[in-house]
């Protein structure tokens, strides 16, 4: 089976006026019109999957994911149930759902399905699959907006998302419905005269939709907190829906991106937009928040490391074991300042004619010294829990960079000695990693269970490579 | 015609929890009971009242959540399956209520005369929110009361928590106001739990009480300075500190209903009665009682 992937990102409008009422303002009407064009090129796209992530359809308990195959009801906006009904039948994806619910508890993640006649899909669901897939070709999946997370927990969420399309070779389409700036009017409006509710929220948008248009996504997502506190209501704890949506996007910022509408439905700022995965000429910017793998159950994790965000460096580096060294040069020495800092006195690699011999390499980060999935013990020697495969992970790129410094790469990879320190926890996570790796490189392997590493981690692997 | 008035204003909090441990009949989820305390706290609430007689129930809740201005159920009868979009696995009742289409039209009225952004809600396929739903099934289970249903303005996301006090203190006098008007006899109803940070996992088996206890050593402070304040008949200091209890504890009170409440009941300094307090899932409940009938009488 290939491999599946994300082909492209929408955001849209989640007030029920473009399903109801387009023909009652010119800018619903515009609305409505890119509506019918994104589901134009979702058909198009051969999409087999649509994700919506929707922010008006608040949790608490983890995250919830829609899984009845087929939701059907009438749904009734809470504040403009004067514009009419909406009656729902949805093709939803319960299989995906259920596995993506089994993603989410492996990343630490408290997460359910829910499958009840009758549940209330909420408006923004609604009005994203009325109009997006309006003959209900391509089944979908809807997740909630847990009303507690953070990035950390939000990121995560997507990445569970991002193992199950991968796993399952789905084509997918990943939806944010949400508004931008959400203020609107306290009072009834005649439709004639809407507009965005201020200048400030206006302008905001336009910034916004200014750095969508250019495709990049983690910058509006690193945003997200300034976004919340000048143009949102504060009904939520924060703005999530962007650090959602960029982390499906592999926190990219060099998408396609094209704004097919931006306007206003009772004061707030309602826009389609279109990522696409093709780069755009953009460029990546740096990417400078935690990029977190797994959650680690404590929410609010990501205030806590900005609020000591000054001390960190220093921490993590003399942290996670023993003293680091400068990697030695001699002849043929290969080392790179994008792998973790040696333990003692060697190299991180070392050619000979075409051949190249890496020292052990671990999960260890460059810069920060962290341990990814985190360290098998705290600096007192009590066991912690870890994420062996977010481990390997780590240690496969870490690899990859050094191969690179030496002008190899993983496919030359020719033998693999690797080294567990709880084979009977460890051996299957990292076994899953390695196959969707290394093991599709093919280089011979030993696995050996060994007592200790010099740092808190639990796999380290040493490698022979072709240049 | 004989003026109307409030016999009766109830704290009657809505955790779909307390419906799904008593298993009614309109439920479909089952239980083996769970959150006795404030089970037997709504039990005594009903006893207080039980020879006090009213015509109608005013309710606000603050799961109908309204962001242009308040609304009113507009419509003789509700009728539907009401799923908590939270809670699917506890609450999918079916509810079936009659709606004092009058008494909440006076209302409307006079709070728009008044200068509040007010709307009626005559669309039949509306679903009654879990809130209210639950709050009318714990006050009233034979369900032989006709309602008023006022949805929850978020004039506190939108502005702040003294915003919002003043537009629902307005609100709370213009229903006094109304009331005293329709010549009926009515029982006003706050549906919302005191602190309200829940815990954010559930065990496996809801109802197992062994897990229940307050979020925090801060959030039980705050209640019980709360409860404290309506034992001893002091709800203008409620009302004073409502934006700091709202803010540290993550009050329900957000929603306006318990500031309305008070307003309807013209600042009560009378003591008022405590039939039960605990913690669903973290939050803090009370359910507490403020007997005009005997304040009345006793002047």
């Amino acid at each position: 089976m290939t491999q599946g992937e994300l082909i492209d990102s929408y955001i849209v409008p989640v007030h029920p006026h473009t399903v109801l009422a387009p023909e009652q303002n010119p800018g619903w009407g515009k609305l409505r019109a890119a509506y019918d064009e994104a589901a134009k090129r979702i058909e198009e796209s051969g999409a087999d999957l649509i994700i919506i992530y929707s922010t008006t359809w608040p949790s608490i308990i983890g995250h919830q994911l829609q899984a009845d195959p087929n939701p059907e009801w009438v749904m009734v906006d809470h504040d403009f149930h004067e514009l009419g009904s909406i009656n729902y039948s949805f093709n939803i994806d319960a299989d995906f759902a259920h596995a993506w619910n089994k993603a989410n508890k492996e990343r630490g993640l408290q997460s359910r399905t829910v499958a009840y006649k009758g549940f209330p899909i909420d408006v923004g669901s609604v009005v994203a699959l009325t109009l997006l897939n309006p003959e209900n070709k391509i089944p979908a999946v809807i997740v909630s907006s847990n009303v507690y997370s953070n990035r950390s927990e939000t990121t995560v969420l997507a990445k569970a998302c991002l193992d199950v399309i991968k796993s399952t070779g789905r084509k997918a389409v990943a939806v944010t419905a949400m508004s931008l700036s959400n203020r609107m009017f306290t009072e009834q409006i005649d439709p004639k005269d809407d507009k965005i509710h201020s200048l400030k929220d206006d302008e905001w948008n336009r910034k916004i939709l200014e750095f969508l248009g250019e495709g990049r996504l983690e910058d509006v997502s690193q945003l997200s907190r300034t976004i919340h506190q000048q143009i949102r209501v504060q009904k939520v704890v924060t703005f999530k829906p962007m650090w959602w949506l960029s982390a499906m996007n592999d926190n990219r910022n060099n998408l396609t991106g094209e704004v097919l509408s931006y306007e206003a439905i009772h004061g707030a700022g309602g826009a389609v937009i279109h990522l696409n995965q093709t780069a755009s000429g953009v460029g990546n910017k740096e990417y400078d928040e935690d990029d977190v793998e797994t959650f680690s159950g404590e929410r609010g994790v990501l205030d806590e490391v900005n609020s000591e965000e000054a001390d960190t460096p220093n921490q993590a580096e003399s942290s996670n074991g023993p003293e680091l060294w400068e990697p030695t040069e001699a002849e043929g020495s290969v080392n790179s300042q994008s792998a973790p800092k040696p333990v003692g006195a060697y190299p991180h690699a070392r050619r000979v004619g075409n051949m190249l011999y890496l020292s052990g390499v671990g999960p260890r980060q460059p810069g920060t010294n962290s341990i990814p999935g985190g360290p098998i013990h705290d600096e007192n020697g009590k066991p912690c829990d870890y994420d062996i495969k977010a481990q390997t992970k780590a240690v496969i790129e870490n690899i990859s960079r050094i191969l690179e410094e030496a002008g190899s790469s993983l496919d030359k990879v020719l033998d693999v000695t690797s080294f567990l320190v709880d084979m009977d926890r460890d051996f299957k996570g990292y076994n899953e990693v390695w196959a969707e790796t290394l093991g599709k490189v093919g280089p011979t392997r030993t696995t050996l269970a060994i007592r200790a590493l010099p740092t808190p981690i639990a796999v380290e692997m040493k490698v022979i490579a072709q240049i | 015609m004989t003026e109307g008035e409030i016999v009766a204003g109830c704290l009657a909090p809505h955790p779909p929890h307390l419906v799904y441990a008593e298993n009614p009949p309109q439920n479909e989820p089952t239980a083996e009971g769970g959150w006795e305390q404030l089970r037997w706290g709504y039990e005594r609430l009903r006893e207080s009242l039980a020879g006090v007689e009213y015509d109608a129930i005013v309710v606000l809740s603050p799961h109908w959540q309204t962001y242009i201005g308040t609304h009113f159920l507009g419509l003789d009868n509700f009728k539907d399956l009401s799923v908590d979009p939270v809670f699917p696995n506890l609450f999918r009742y079916h509810y079936d209520l009659d709606i004092d289409v009058e008494l909440a039209q006076q209302i409307h009225d006079k709070a728009k005369k008044a200068g509040l952004s007010v709307q009626m809600m005559t669309n039949p396929d509306f679903r009654v929110d879990y809130g209210t739903i639950t709050t009318g099934h714990l006050f009233n289970p034979k369900w032989d009361k006709p309602l008023v249903v006022i949805s929850s303005n978020r004039s506190t996301s939108y502005y702040s928590v003294d915003v919002m006090q003043e537009m629902m203190i307005e609100l709370g006098k213009v229903t006094r106001e109304a009331i005293k008007e329709s010549g009926k006899k009515v029982v006003v109803l706050a549906s919302n739990s005191l602190s309200h940070r829940h815990f954010t996992t559930e065990s496996e088996v809801p109802e197992d009480m062994s897990k229940e206890h307050i979020t925090s050593h801060a959030m039980h402070l705050w209640d019980m300075r709360i409860i404290e304040y309506m034992r001893s008949g002091q709800c203008q200091r409620i009302l004073d500190e409502m934006p700091e209890f709202t803010e540290q504890a993550l009050a329900e009170t957000d929603g306006g209903a318990f500031s309305w409440l008070l307003s309807t009941l013209e600042v009560p300094s009378y003591p008022a009665i405590l039939h039960g307090y605990g913690t669903i899932i973290g939050t803090g409940n009370a359910i507490v009682e403020w007997p005009v009938y005997k304040y009345k009488e006793a002047k």
